[in-house]
This record gives structure tokens, sequence and C-alpha cells, in this order.
């Protein structure tokens, strides 16, 4: 397998080369500019048979890429930030219709204040538009998951997101493992919409209004869909993993075996987890990491299986959900084991906002308190807000 | 008539066909309905141009009747109508 020194950006960008989609619409934003820049001159230099659409905004952006998907095509673009916030309303549209498109996302914290620097708020808060989120916690799985989150949406035939955390992974060079072309072409297959605007001979009616009488139903159909999207994950990643012997699951046990407590985390900061755990395990204390892939559709059952045997599960959240009790993370896995008889219990952790730096000792501190709950059952404060100054 | 359920509707709501808001007849909204009196129209095409769906009919260049299957009963037409012609009146439906 070619290796290849390959920053965040460049790693999607040469993964939409591989793709080689029929349109891509998008407007710049940083970080997530390379990603289209870089793309935009494979197409200057025929690389690609991609229709590029520059257009003026983000709004504008997926508003093509619905466009160019109803009319049959295979669609990609790339955001982050205040662009995945422009483009809310569309994304609904885009997830409502049916439409497999894959974005390329950085994440980036949203203003104000304004700061161009890494935090999940962007992703978090289209949480709810019937995507597939995917989180990356490398540039090796930021590369590999553009490519199954193209087969996945296409398969479930709701659109995917992919993440990579801004700066830390979008401009960091890595060496990564790339595929052939072929191999890339052949994993994704010939795309075969369900349906094409363009299409005269048999005519359809996209977007009609859809009142009190229907609109419910088309909904319900939408959230077995996200249910259905489990199996095509499943299957994507076993296939992956087959053909290319890195093996992907809706998430990732790090030394989870024997360990007394786990900390959740997703992106990139699972990379420092692992190191950090690493050191705790050699200190003897029994500390386990596991990271989290697959944020949409949200992995209850099989998170509820790993997680309960746990006495303490710490959970990392890269953005507070404002709802005075902690972030998206958080809530949503301690409620995945709420059922439960005898179940962990939760601390939150809010870090990283706007790029704040988080290091080995700060997940050692977390794990140290975590441990510290296990053995004194008492939790001072639920929710913390690692580094931040008083 | 029957109402579809969930697991029987078309996916995103994408509709086979050709369908435009003439299968949608919207004329069960109306609480009054405009009455045209052949007698007293000039033709003067006012009710035609200002009537914001298509429901003045137009045959030969003559205003001919209204379409009662999409007729909102908005009264426009009825308001429209030069007072000295007064062709149309809104009565309750």
């Amino acid at each position: 397998m070619p290796l290849k020194a390959l920053t965040g950006n460049e790693s999607m960008a040469e993964a939409m080369r591989q793709i080689n989609p029929d349109v891509v619409a998008a407007y710049p934003i940083t970080p997530a500019t390379e990603v289209v820049q870089i793309f935009s001159s494979f197409v200057a230099d025929g690389l690609v048979d991609t229709e590029f659409v520059a257009v003026e905004s983000e709004h504008s952006a997926m508003s093509a890429c619905v466009g160019a998907a109803a009319a049959g095509a295979r669609v990609m673009t790339s955001t982050a930030s205040q662009g995945l916030a422009l483009m809310h309303e569309v994304l609904y549209v885009a997830a409502g219709l049916r439409l497999p498109i894959v974005l390329c996302e950085i994440n980036r914290s949203l203003s104000a204040p304004i700061n161009i620097h890494c935090d999940h708020s962007d992703t978090m808060g289209s949480r709810d538009a019937g995507w597939i989120q995917i989180f990356s916690e490398n540039v090796q799985e930021t590369y590999d998951n553009v490519i199954q989150a193209m087969k996945i949406a296409e398969s479930s035939r709701i659109p995917a997101l992919v993440t990579t955390d801004g700066f830390i992974l979008s401009h960091c060079l890595e060496r990564i493992e790339v595929l052939e072309d072929s191999e890339v072409q052949s994993f994704i297959g010939e795309y075969k919409p369900a349906y094409s605007l363009l299409d005269i001979e048999n005519p359809i009616t996209v977007g009609p209004l859809d009142l009190q009488d229907y609109y419910f139903e088309h909904k319900r159909q939408e959230i077995e869909a996200m249910r259905e999207a489990k199996k095509s994950i499943e299957k994507v990643n076993k296939e992956f993993g087959d053909r290319f012997r890195r093996r992907y699951d809706f998430f990732e046990s790090y030394k989870l075996n024997g360990a007394e407590i786990a900390i959740v985390a997703l992106g990139s900061t699972a990379g420092t987890a692992k190191v950090a755990i690493d050191s705790l395990r050699e200190e003897g204390k029994k500390v386990g990491l596991l990271k989290l892939r697959v944020f949409r559709p949200f992995p209850y059952e099989k998170l509820c299986e790993v997680l309960q045997k746990f006495k303490v599960v710490a959970v990392l959240d890269r953005s507070d959900s404002m709802s005075s009790t902690g972030g998206p993370v958080f809530t949503e896995a301690r409620s995945a084991l709420y059922d439960l008889t005898t179940r962990p219990r939760f601390v939150n952790y809010i870090y990283g906002l706007g790029g704040r730096e988080i290091t080995e000792s700060d997940i050692k501190k977390v794990a140290n308190e975590a441990l510290k709950i296990s053995k004194t059952g008492k939790i001072k404060e639920l929710v913390q807000y690692l580094g931040v100054r008083e | 008539m029957k109402k579809y359920g969930w697991k029987e509707l078309p996916l995103g709501a994408i509709l086979k066909g050709e369908w435009s808001t003439e299968n949608f007849p919207t004329g069960d909204w109306r609480s009054e309905r405009p009455v045209w009196d052949e007698e007293k129209c000039t033709d003067c095409f006012l009710c035609w141009i200002y009537c914001p769906d298509s429901s003045i009919i137009i045959k030969d260049g003559k205003v001919t009747g209204i379409n009662y299957d999409y007729c909102k009963g908005c009264g426009i037409c009825a308001n429209v109508c030069p007072p000295k012609v007064k062709a149309i009146e809104m009565i309750p439906d």
C-alpha cells in the first residue's frame, strides 16, 4: 500500500479525488479551505471528472449539492464552523430528501467571540439534522472515514459528514497509507441514484408540501433509516477491514479489559488519551478508553454493553450544549445506560473549547479523579471545565 | 380517503410522475363563493388579472365562468370588478 505524508485537509482532498464525485459545490472557510482549494486544482488539472461549482456562500453550497444530488449525481462538499452553521437549514433538506451527500467537516468553534480553532460545537450544532456523523482520531482515519462515508451514505440513503479536528489534524502532517485509485473505485462501486430529476422519461416531483397529514410519516421513515444505517455502517466497516486490513467500528475500545474506570472521548483527543492511559497503566492504574467514532446514529446498545461493567465513566466533551448540565456526548452516553439496574457513575469534563490545548496531564487528572470516585463513591462536581481559569 | 402509513409512502416524499397544483383542488378551503353574472360582465379581465390562482375561466376572448375546484373564495375578483359593472358577487358557500 502506498505511503504518503498528508495533512488532514490533504487526506480529505485525496480521498475526494479518488472517489471522483460528479459534483462538488463549496465555499472556502478556515480551516477547511484547503480541502476544496486542493480539490479545485485537481479539477483544473483534469485529474477528476467533477463539475466544480464555486458558490457565494455555504448556504448556496449545500443548496447546489442538494440540487445536484436530486439530479442523480454523486456529490461531496467541505466546510467548517460558521460555514456548517450557515448550511444548517439546507442540511435538513438533504436529509429529508434522502440524498447521500458526503461532507468533509473540519471541527472549529463557533462565534462569538471569534475563534478559528478546534472544538466540536459546529458539528454538535447539526447533531439533529439527520446526517450520519463520523469522527476521526488522526489523518489515517480521516482518509479512511471519507471513503467509507461515501458507501455508508449511498447504501443507507442518508447524507454523512466526516469530521477531522481543525488545525490539530487538518493542518498536521502524518504518514498514512493510501489506497490505489482503482481500489477506492471498486470499493465504493458505481452510484445508482434512487431517482433523478433529469430523467425526463420518468418524471418525479421533489419537495411537495407535506402538512399535518403526512409530514410525520416521512420523518418516521427518516428515523427508521437512521436505525437501519447502523447495519450499513457495520457492513461497510467490515468490508473495508476485510479488503484493506484497517478495522473500524462504531467505537474503539482501548485497554478497557481489566479497567476499573473508562474515559470516553472522540476525535484527536483519543490519541492523547491513549498515551496518558499507557502511562497510567504502567503505574498500575486500571484505566481504559472508549473512543467514539460514530456519533450519529448513536450506538446506544453497543455502548451500553461495553460500558456497563465500569464503576465510573468520565466523558470528555469538546463542546457544551448550554443545557447547564454538560455536553452532548455526556448526556447521550449517560442516557444509554440509564435502564440498567446497576450502572456506572458518570462525570463530564468540558475541554478544549476554542482550540484550548488538552495534554496528557489533563487526561491523567480526569483518570485519577475517576479512580477516586470509584473508591469513595462520591462525586464532587458532575460537570467540570478542564483547564479553565477561575 | 385512506391515509397511508410510513411504510407505504415514497421515501422522502419523492413522488413519481409530474405532480402539480392541478392535482390538488383547493376549492374546499372556501367559505364564500364568487357568483359571476354573464349579463353584466364587460370582459375587462380585471378579475382574471388579479385572481391569485387561475380560477377565472376565459374562452375565445371572453370570461365564461369561475373554476370552483380551485377558487379559495378570497373575493379579490369581486373587489376589482368595476363599481359600475358589479358582475361578481360574493355569497356564503
